[in-house]
């Protein structure tokens, strides 16, 4: 299936080779060892090459294209210019080469049954699901007009055009009709989505711009499907035997194909949406289910003989809000994840296979003539056909498409595998010159891909389209652009006009009504509000430069820098009465177990601050209340926003908002965040350069194992005390009240009063110890952490030496390596 | 002045003033009559009878947008009690796509005028100020569309985007400093760097599209 057509031993040992496949030498030299020493009876060790050769070769092409991609990455420089897929195209022919110079078959090539069954659903999948689809059906009209029309024109033109010169004698003696030029104008015309993706996705084009090359590419597949099988039947039938009959039904098969494909996928979408709703108790299959019923749409209208295309397109798009509303979050990680790697693996072999597939001599068959007119034409007349469609356009579209647009979506139209699986799907026997059809657009393709693909980065730069900017989601923007929604289809309504928010409204009104209703969890129906995500966000995000901050304060003074000049000019110092609800509590309480634990396993390879660094970061993400994240506003295969655990802590949540109102009441806003951050990255900066100073050096390389081992140290604390929010009055506090001493250092160096909540705790003591491992008496060990003998301060004493010495940590690495967990049974390990 | 929109003479001041075209002018117009029930003016009552509108969660909100003065460009404060048709085209003339033809300067003031429409509706009290009580207001009305989202969520978001606006607006403040509430300057801050093309228009066709809605 894999296009291993006449192909013995010979072509894997040679991809073995190829592939420096060590495995293979070592089967080699097994083989002998197994046939000579028993010939008969039982044979301890057999080589059956033949029994794995088909999945074996597979994996082993994966594997390449993997290693290949890689290999591109290690040099930034080429990647920035030359796109992935022309890179692997080029690969593809590299390793063509080799393998046809050793083997003299095309073994591989990418076949229309691999392609269309196997590589092209992930892709497209990836595509619908991950489709902003805001912007998509605000731009849907133009999308499809784009898709239908332009891909009819640009069939037409250029297969007439073709067959007008073909008729003035300029290609030669070709045994081809009129029929035939049509057949190949149709498959040459749909801009492929693979290609466009994968190019756009590196060029990065205003949204609007992107989502309509983009949409394009996908849903002109019905008319691709459509246009193929209606011009092949035809010219099966032959060219005197064509009715209008005929005609008609090739158009009403566009209907029928087009429509009927989005309706499955529709179907499936509900479907889909309607099961994960009921997945609670099988969160391990739940994201099987997310890939098996999009697949099952692609297969069922291809069977219907309807546009799969469309039909995975629309199950993405349909399902998305409501599959990601259900799932868990870790299942909705698992099928971002899933999902990218699968459409980014598909991506890399079918244009590494395309690359192969070139290398064949046999179905080469050159006319310059027919090759380079293909190619002008093309480009022409799709320059012509968005031209006179984006004019059409204009005249209703609100955001107009300027010139500028207009000529980065003529040069966008880029031809891929769609088209190649098309050509070589082409009967021989009735498409006469198909080996000159196939090798011209093997040219096209590679002409649009690499060339195409690799000027419209500098076009775009030159003709300064405006690009896409990637902005932190900001509360007010969110809130404004909900207001400027309801204003606008109230304006609509109060006008009496159906627009495009009169619809929109009325949508999200049916949708909030009924179907989410129907197919989304009772749980999830409520947290679903974008504002509310967004702001969840917001406040992780604020709680996490919290923790920095104060970490940036307490490492200053752990190293004992007296300059207080450059500090943010932040107070954390909690009021009196909140000092327990304050975040450093929070922290404390819940690292505290963690913490002393993951000591031991952690001091050998870090630093301490960033033990604790970590320690509280994970803390944050464990209790800190959580956002579902919105995804990224803009479609991206390579790229994924960072995830996110579903922990929605209710509790924390208002909390923490009650004292940050609080502190807002009391009109004191000292904190700029930002700047806080910006202070904190110079400040940490500064710290790097100043190479004196033994922990200003942070080690970058993060000890996986213990990051696990702490992971699970969480969990089980977690389960076996829960949390006791109550105890705390308040939460996490952002921004407590500005007190103005906080300029006004404190000689000892520190003062980040958060991380010493008792106020009689020694400041020399703090001084030497950061405050958060100087174990308070506010700590409240978790039940785990009481049974377990925590690490103790003891632990610390015998650290500290070292954090002020300028030693290197492998000195201290051999004085207390081999009994790390020791001090926990040290009976004298009490506070210091 | 309403029923005199056969008037070309007027018309033509409409279109001066407003910046519609005469087909939609007279579209509107006929909208005006249907909503005012054939009188010259419309009053808050009559918006009762846009069905679609009571789905919508800042509904009061917008209608008193109608009735503003300072929307309606009469004074710096207070509400009308009725509008005419003039006031009416002069609330709908905020939402106009940007022409084309516009140069930037007046491209920017069109975006401010729009902005000032959406701050008018935030500022309830018309003292120049977007103070917290009237943010988590408009908050609230907005997430009351949601039955699930508490009034609790809704002020600790209101919160939270004053603080983000505060700090976007005034960046380091002293200790002392109190953010009194969001001014238009600020506002505009706020707005900075983002597109509005798409966020504030809407499309006033020339087709009769009112037959679909009564």
């Amino acid at each position: 299936m894999w296009g291993l057509r006449a192909r013995g031993p010979g072509g894997g040992l040679l991809l073995a080779l190829v592939l420096g496949g060590l495995l293979w030498t070592g089967g080699v030299e097994v083989e002998p060892g197994g046939a000579h020493g028993e010939s008969q009876g039982f044979q301890v060790v057999t080589f059956e090459w033949a029994h794995v050769q088909d999945p074996y070769v597979i994996a082993l092409w994966v594997l390449v294209a993997s290693l290949a991609k890689i290999g591109f990455h290690l040099s930034h420089k080429v990647t920035s210019v030359v796109p992935e897929s022309a890179l692997l195209i080029v690969l593809g022919l590299v390793l063509g080469g080799i393998v046809w110079a050793a083997d003299h078959i095309a073994s591989f090539t990418l076949t229309p049954t691999v392609f269309f069954f196997y590589l092209l659903p992930p892709i497209v999948l990836d595509a619908g699901y991950f489709m902003p689809n805001r912007l998509f059906f605000g731009n849907l009209g133009t999308i499809l007009l784009y898709a239908v029309v332009g891909t009819v024109w640009n069939a037409a033109t250029t297969g007439l055009s073709l067959y007008g010169v073909f008729l003035s004698g300029l290609m030669g003696d070709l045994q081809i009709g009129l029929l035939d030029f049509l057949l190949f104008g149709s498959l040459i015309a749909a801009v492929d989505p693979v290609a466009v993706l994968a190019v756009f996705e590196e060029v990065h084009v205003n949204e609007v711009l992107f989502i309509i090359v983009f949409g394009e590419s996908l849903l002109n597949d019905a008319v691709t499907v459509v246009l193929y099988n209606v011009f092949e039947s035809f010219v099966s039938l032959g060219g005197d035997n064509v009715t209008g009959v005929d005609c008609v039904k090739g158009i009403v098969s566009f209907f029928v194909v087009s429509l009927g494909g989005t309706l499955v996928g529709v179907i499936f979408a509900f479907l889909l949406s309607l099961v994960t709703r009921f997945t609670k108790h099988v969160r391990i299959i739940e994201p099987g289910f997310v890939f098996v019923i999009s697949y099952l749409s692609y297969l069922t209208s291809e069977m219907l003989s309807l546009s799969a295309i469309l039909a995975i397109t629309f199950c993405g798009i349909c399902c998305q809000k409501y599959v990601k509303a259900n799932i868990s979050e870790q299942s909705a990680t698992t099928v971002r994840y899933t999902m990218k790697m699968l459409a980014s693996g598909a991506e890399t072999i079918i244009f590494m296979f395309l690359g192969i597939s070139a290398v064949n001599p046999f179905i080469w068959t050159w006319n310059t003539a027919f090759v380079l007119l293909t190619l002008v034409f093309i480009s022409v007349y799709r320059a012509i056909g968005v031209v006179l469609q984006t004019w059409l356009l204009n005249r209703y579209r609100m955001v107009q498409l300027e010139p500028i647009d207009q000529v980065v979506l003529s040069y966008g139209g880029l031809r891929g595998a769609v088209a190649f699986a098309l050509v070589v799907l082409l009967d021989g026997e009735k498409v006469k010159e198909k080996n000159l059809f196939v090798s011209t657009t093997i040219i096209v393709v590679f002409f649009t891909v690499i060339f195409q693909g690799l000027t419209i980065k500098p076009l775009v730069q030159w003709l300064k389209v405006k690009r896409s900017e990637h902005r932190e989601p900001r509360l007010n923007e969110k809130l404004h652009g909900r207001a400027f929604d309801h204003i606008l289809s109230a304006i609509e309504d109060i006008s009496g006009q159906i627009g495009h928010n009169y619809l929109r409204d009325k949508w999200s009104h049916f949708d909030r009504k009924f179907l989410s209703r129907v197919l989304m969890r009772r749980s999830a129906q409520k947290s679903r509000d974008q504002i509310l995500n967004v702001f969840h966000e917001l406040n992780l995000k604020d709680a996490i430069s919290y923790v920095a901050e104060g970490e940036r304060r307490g490492s200053l003074a752990f190293i004992r820098s007296p300059s207080t000049d450059n500090m943010v000019n932040v107070d954390f110092t909690p009021r009196s009465s909140t000092v327990e609800a304050s975040v450093s509590y929070l922290l404390r309480e819940n690292v505290s177990a963690v913490c002393l634990d993951m000591q031991s396993l952690q001091q050998r390879r870090r630093s301490i601050r960033d033990t604790e660094d970590m320690v509280t970061h994970h803390t944050l993400q464990q209790y800190l209340y959580k956002p579902r994240q919105e995804y990224k506003h803009l479609y991206s295969r390579h790229e994924l926003t960072p995830t996110e655990d579903e922990k929605q802590d209710r509790e924390i949540f208002h909390r923490t908002m009650r004292k940050r109102l609080e502190s807002f009441k009391s009109a004191k806003l000292g904190l700029n965040q930002k700047k806080a951050a910006k202070m904190y990255k110079r400040e940490r900066a500064q710290k790097r350069r100043n190479s004196s100073i033994p922990n200003g050096k942070l080690p970058t390389e993060i000890p996986v194992q213990n990051f696990t081992i702490k992971e699970k140290d969480l969990e089980l604390s977690d389960t076996e005390e829960p949390p006791n929010y109550d105890e705390m009055s308040g939460g996490i506090e952002f921004l407590a009240g500005v007190t103005k001493d906080t300029a006004s250092d404190s000689p000892a160096g520190i003062d980040n009063p958060v991380f010493s909540p008792d106020e009689a705790l020694d400041r020399s003591l703090l001084a030497r110890v950061p405050p958060w491992l100087s174990p308070g008496e506010t700590v409240v060990p978790s039940q785990r952490a009481r049974t377990q003998i925590p690490l103790s301060p003891g632990t610390f004493r015998r650290l500290t030496p070292f954090r002020l010495s300028s030693k290197s940590v492998d000195s201290f690495l051999q004085a207390d390596g081999p009994e790390e967990r020791a001090p926990a049974a040290k009976p004298e390990s009490t506070h210091m | 002045m309403g029923a005199a929109h056969s008037a070309s003479e007027e018309v033509r001041e409409l279109e001066g003033k407003t910046g519609f075209s005469s087909d939609q002018i007279e579209q509107l117009h006929r909208r005006f009559k249907q909503l005012s029930g054939d009188q010259p003016t419309i009053r808050k009552e009559n918006f009762n009878n846009v069905p679609d509108l009571e789905l919508n969660p800042i509904r009061s909100k917008i209608v008193r947008a109608f009735f503003d003065n300072r929307n309606l460009r009469k004074g710096p404060s207070g509400l009308a009690d009725e509008i005419n048709f003039e006031d009416f085209l002069t609330i709908m003339s905020y939402f106009r796509p940007i022409d084309t033809t516009m140069g930037e300067e007046q491209v920017e003031l069109s975006r401010k005028e729009k902005l000032r429409f959406l701050f008018h509706m935030y500022d309830s009290d018309s003292d120049g100020r977007i103070t917290l009580e009237e943010y988590r207001n408009v908050v609230e009305e907005l997430l009351s569309g949601n039955p699930h989202i508490e009034k609790e969520s809704a002020r600790s978001i209101a919160d939270g985007a004053m603080m983000e606006a505060a700090s976007v607006c005034v960046g380091q403040m002293e200790p002392d400093q109190v953010y009194e509430g969001i001014t238009f300057e600020d506002f505009l801050k706020i707005w900075q760097g983002i597109d509005i093309e798409t966020k504030m228009h809407v499309r006033f066709l020339n087709m009769e599209t009112m037959a679909l809605c009564h």
